[in-house]
């Protein structure tokens, strides 16, 4: 178990130090949400009605942004070699590193995508019931996008098949993230399911996507 | 199954079979089309488009089936690792991306007049949508990976993983509120259609299925070949 948690601090370190975590996805995040309010226009209403969709597909496109850097720089220097021949099993390596990616970009995103919302004229009813979604949401997020970096690792277009791979899957997040956000404002008896079934997105994948992922490392390295 | 691991019989087999696949599709297809085009009764507020659904319902089935049948072979693959069933998946894919899109026009064509609008984003409509990307998915990770063994096993992942919608489209009339009409064939209750229809549908269901059946061995016969072709200049080049 130790070797799971030193997994998990060693990539939170990586993804601090190198850059491309979190700051490079909060700014790819800060950046979109600039550019949604001079695409539509600054009507504040359409604005305020448009936030939680709109948040949501940016958390979306930020965590996706930074899934490359999950397995590819360990590809590249052998150590995921390494991790596949070392005592711990594959799957926990897979789901450690999913943890990590979460803890360093999805969490935080998730925290401060709320207070952004402001860009947005965010309904402020809506700050917390957005910021409990998107917590929970955000563990399915990373752990898909870390199934997809998993079948992706090594691949010269990685990049684009990996949105064509893991936005697909993303559709059930997004769907109940915002229908549970926008249930504050609309039908408040929606709240409850709507969270109900994202936490169960997220149990889901946090048995399942680890498993496929070290699948998929174990193909790589065959 | 193990017995048709072998490609070469396995060819000799789809040989034997396929003029009478081809026969009976051109004939179901016949017989269907004109039962489902002449024969079966105008709807009394759809009129003709009705129509539409017997080339609709039948391929929105096979784009599910198609896939299940992919799933699966997919699962095999992984499993015993049967040198034919990653053809299988492989070649199921592009067949199945077909029929879902045919699903998704056509009821686009007859959601234009039915409902007065092409699209509507309800649970059935998106996870069909959803179907469709996931084939482009699949099929863009046999292109993107050179060796045949590591795409084989990757995709075979893949089809696994999107395999979480099938039952989701199934249900998704079920679950939600959809504009998308509920199942009203397959029901614990029997059919909900009157049989002038329902005959005309299962004509064409079966017509389909055995157009897939036709296209799928034509291909995998196709892809043995390619393969076999492949193993060869290979082995010039290296002398």
């Amino acid at each position: 178990m130790s070797m799971f948690w030193s997994l998990i601090r060693r990539d939170i370190v990586l993804t601090l130090r190198q850059g491309g975590g979190a700051g490079m996805a909060l700014g790819f995040f800060i950046t979109v949400l600039v550019l949604l309010p001079l695409g539509i226009g600054p009507d504040l209403k359409f604005l305020q009605r448009l936030a939680p969709g709109a948040l949501w597909i940016t958390l979306l496109l930020s965590v996706l942004l930074s899934t490359d850097r999950i397995f590819a720089p360990d590809y590249e220097d052998g150590s995921l070699e390494l991790m596949t021949m070392g005592p711990m099993p594959l799957e926990l390596v897979a789901l450690a590193k999913s943890v990590a990616h979460w803890l360093g970009t999805g969490l935080p995103l998730a925290i401060l995508a709320p207070g952004l919302g402001v860009l947005l004229n965010l309904d402020a009813l809506l700050f917390g019931p957005i910021l409990l979604a998107m917590v929970l949401g955000s563990l399915a997020l990373s752990l898909l996008a870390c199934l997809g970096a998993a079948i992706t690792v090594g691949l010269r277009r990685g990049g684009m098949i990996i949105s064509l791979l893991i936005l697909p899957l993303y559709v059930p997040v997004l769907i109940f993230g915002v229908s549970a956000t926008n249930a504050i404002t609309g039908v408040p008896e929606l709240f409850g399911p709507s969270m109900l079934i994202l936490t169960a997105i997220s149990l889901a994948s946090l048995v399942l996507a680890p498993i496929a992922a070290a699948a998929a490392i174990r193909a790589h390295m065959a | 199954m193990q017995a048709y691991a072998n490609p070469t019989r396995f060819n000799a087999l789809a040989l034997t079979i396929l003029p009478w696949c081809v026969g009976s599709t051109v004939l179901l297809f016949l017989v269907g089309l004109y039962y489902s085009l002449v024969v079966a009764p105008q709807d009394y507020q759809q009129g003709e488009t009705v129509r539409i659904m017997f080339i609709h319902v039948p391929a929105a089935w096979m784009a599910m089936a198609t896939y299940t049948v992919m799933a699966l072979a997919s699962a095999v693959a992984i499993i015993w690792r049967h040198p034919l069933a990653d053809v299988a998946a492989k070649t199921a894919a592009p067949i199945g991306a077909c029929f879902t899109f045919l699903a998704l026009v056509t009821g686009s064509l007859w959601g234009k007049p039915m409902w007065g609008t092409w699209w509507v984003w309800d649970a059935r409509l998106t996870s069909v949508f959803v179907l469709f990307l996931l084939y482009l998915g699949y099929i863009a990770i046999w292109q993107a990976i050179e060796e045949p063994a590591k795409a084989a096993r990757l995709a075979a992942i893949v089809a696994l993983v999107g395999f979480v919608n099938i039952p989701i489209i199934k249900y998704s009339v079920d679950w939600w509120n959809s504009l998308h009409q509920p199942a009203s064939v397959f029901r614990m209750d029997g059919p909900a259609i009157h049989s002038s229809i329902l005959i005309p549908l299962l004509i064409m269901a079966l017509a389909y299925t055995m157009l897939f059946l036709t296209l799928h061995l034509i291909a995998m016969r196709t892809e043995i070949m390619r393969r076999r072709i492949h193993n060869m200049e290979q082995a010039e080049v290296q002398g």
